[in-house]
């Protein structure tokens, strides 16, 4: 059966789950290498082969945490010449997609991101896109070359399927480009304590109507309830009130959670386009001609200082 | 010497707009309005910025797109650059973003740079890869979605916040650099700028002037192909209450019974 690369994203050898859906996704086309790189590497490899990897190939150098990109680009390019997958896989990250597409260049093939979906079929894996605002879907194939793919987060379940996950070096050169771009400082970004925004199954958003920093609490306070990460609309982060790590849309965040509350949020299109593929969603706005109500499951018109503590009390007294 | 810079622009339908796809399920470019990517003024304006720190530099943008597409050009020279490159040829239509890549360095070589500048990603096809393919044909460093840019002796630096930390970088030019929407407020045209503007040279290129074959681009040369586009179904219509005091409690009851609770 042909093999398919996945890029394992992770943080010192703790892998990230929409790694783990890749490896869902990956055995519907074929079997699962994965290839791991930088500090840790090795260490991802038994809950890879518990997801599916047949093998995983790992490489530690310095040039990957001190170089942007293309250090990471010669290593998936060496798997490549070692492995001839059948298609290529890479979480749909910033850096996912711009690694992918730098890899496609230089083998010759196309590329395909932010997929939502992948199917197998005799033209060779078929990706679901969801565009313009996620008002269209689209399905695309790549026609030249082995189809390397970047799909974005909740795209599919982490299934367990035992494999043998064999760890084996990979002999890894690199370009002359590779250590171009120098990073000369990383600060890590402060844990919240709360779910990763893209991964998470909950997420609660506030936007303008929330009308401060401070007032951000009521949001916090119902989204600890759900066990939810937090989000915020670009109006909240421009104002300075919420980091743009949480920023949810086009220039923030994508996030398909299975439930998603808005909270003095007006539904911009720039919005809709982070969150339109929610399972289910909720808004609260005192405005009932807001434009997030044309997406909800669910919608209540009312000031969101009253509505969200009278939701988080009831959550926890449901809960126990 | 001057600092050449080149900043990358592109003419997209317009968000807020009905965007649709025609028959052959290209973007359909024609019936919709058309604007310069509100997240290339970005690219324009620090440029600009840049710009106002060199001794001497000179800005030119380039975009590759219909004969409208120099409504892009148009604005972004009212808002400061000096001249701009329209590539423009039938056979480009249904280019991906493979192809796109081709076309910006072949044109980017052409006109001579220190410096390009692009945005984080286009509003159309909001893939975000065009500036690292375009830096890997130049074979110069990528120094990609800034929110704060610097250019000094030769040097570019920049903040990168990415998902896990915030990352400091460095490169030596020529580069290839994009901004995000955190970069600072693009500014607005002057009227002076809007009139200036119209004396500015706009120089088109086609295939030929760039020695690029109808094939390697356009639908034909394109290394994905688009099966399908369907309108997403407009979800059903919800549940919407009003307040009345209780409004907490019914949603908690919604959510418990569709089980989050
Ligand atoms: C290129 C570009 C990229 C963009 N990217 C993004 C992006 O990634 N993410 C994003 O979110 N936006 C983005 N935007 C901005 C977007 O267009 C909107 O401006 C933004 O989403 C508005 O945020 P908001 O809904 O919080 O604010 P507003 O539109 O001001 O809405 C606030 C809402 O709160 C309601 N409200 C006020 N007080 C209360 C109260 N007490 N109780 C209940 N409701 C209340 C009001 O009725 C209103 O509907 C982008 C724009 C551009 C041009
Ligand atoms: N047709 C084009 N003409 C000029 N610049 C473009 C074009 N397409 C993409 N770009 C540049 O590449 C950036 C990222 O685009 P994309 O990868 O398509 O999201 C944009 O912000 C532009 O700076």
């Amino acid at each position: 059966m042909a093999e398919v690369l996945v890029y394992v994203d992770h943080v010192d050898g703790a892998v990230r789950k929409p790694t783990l859906e890749l490896l869902t996704l990956a055995r519907r086309i074929g079997e699962p290498v994965a290839v791991a790189l930088g500090a840790g590497a090795a260490d991802t490899a038994a809950t890879l082969a518990e997801h599916g990897a047949t093998r995983v190939l790992t490489h530690d150098a310095a040039e990957y945490a001190d170089y942007l990109v293309v250090p990471k680009v010669d290593a998936l390019q060496a798997a490549c010449e070692a492995v001839s997958p059948a298609a290529v896989l890479v979480p749909s990250s910033a850096e996912g997609k711009e690694i992918a597409a730098r890899l496609a260049l230089r083998i010759g093939s196309g590329i395909i991101t932010d997929a939502v979906d992948l199917e197998a079929s005799d033209e060779g894996p078929v990706a679901t896109q969801s565009v313009f605002a996620a008002s269209f879907t689209t399905k695309s194939r790549v026609a030249k070359g082995a189809p390397v793919i970047t799909v974005k987060a909740n795209s599919a379940a982490v299934e367990a399927a035992p494999a043998a996950g064999a760890v084996e070096a990979l002999a890894v050169s690199f370009s002359e480009q590779a250590t171009g771009t120098k990073i000369t400082g990383r600060t890590p970004r402060e844990s919240t304590g709360r779910p990763e925004l893209t991964e998470a199954a909950i997420v609660v958003s506030g936007g303008r109507g929330v009308g401060g920093a401070e007032n951000f609490a009521v949001v916090e306070a119902l989204a600890d309830s759900l066990g939810a990460a937090v989000g915020a609309s670009r109006a909240a982060v421009d104002a300075g009130w919420y980091p743009h790590s949480s920023q949810v849309g086009q220039t923030g965040k994508s996030v398909s959670p299975q439930l998603y509350i808005a909270s003095g949020i007006s539904g911009a299109i720039q919005h809709r386009a982070g969150m339109q593929t929610s399972k289910t969603i909720v808004a609260i706005n005192k405005d009932s001609e807001a434009p997030i109500f044309d997406l909800v499951d669910y919608g209540v018109v009312g000031d969101l200082f009253d509505v969200v503590p009278q939701l988080t009390e009831e959550v926890k007294a449901r809960k126990g | 010497m001057s600092l050449r810079i080149v900043v990358t622009v592109k003419y997209v339908p317009d968000a807020t707009g009905d965007r649709h796809f025609a028959d052959d399920l290209t973007v359909d470019r024609d019936d919709v309005d058309g604007l310069l990517s509100e997240l290339d003024e970005y690219a324009v304006e620090q440029a600009l910025q840049i710009a106002e720190n060199a001794d001497d530099a000179e800005i030119t943008v380039l975009t590759i797109g219909p004969e409208d597409a120099k409504d892009a050009l148009r604005k972004a020279l009212s808002m400061g650059a000096d001249k701009a490159i329209h590539v423009e040829d039938d056979d480009l239509h249904g280019t991906d973003a493979i192809g796109t890549s081709l076309v910006l360095a072949k044109a980017i070589e052409k006109a001579g740079y220190d410096l390009v500048i692009s945005g984080m990603a286009s509003t159309d096809g909001t893939m975000g890869v065009v500036p690292a393919l375009v830096a890997e044909r130049l074979g110069v460093p990528q120094v990609t979605l800034l929110s704060e840019v610097s250019v000094e002796d030769g040097t570019v630096k920049g903040r990168r916040d990415g998902d896990t930390a915030s990352e400091q970088l460095q490169a030596s030019l020529p580069a290839v650099v994009s901004v995000t929407d955190q970069s600072g407020e693009a500014r607005y045209p002057s009227f002076k700028g809007i009139m200036a503007a119209k004396k500015k040279p706009v120089t088109s290129w086609d295939l030929e002037d760039l020695d690029i074959e109808a094939g390697e681009v356009g639908l034909e040369g394109a290394y994905t192909a688009v099966d399908s586009a369907a309108e997403r179904p407009a979800r059903t219509a919800g549940t919407i209450v009003k307040d009345e005091g209780e409004g907490g409690k019914q949603l908690a009851a919604f959510l418990a019974e569709r089980k989050f609770i």
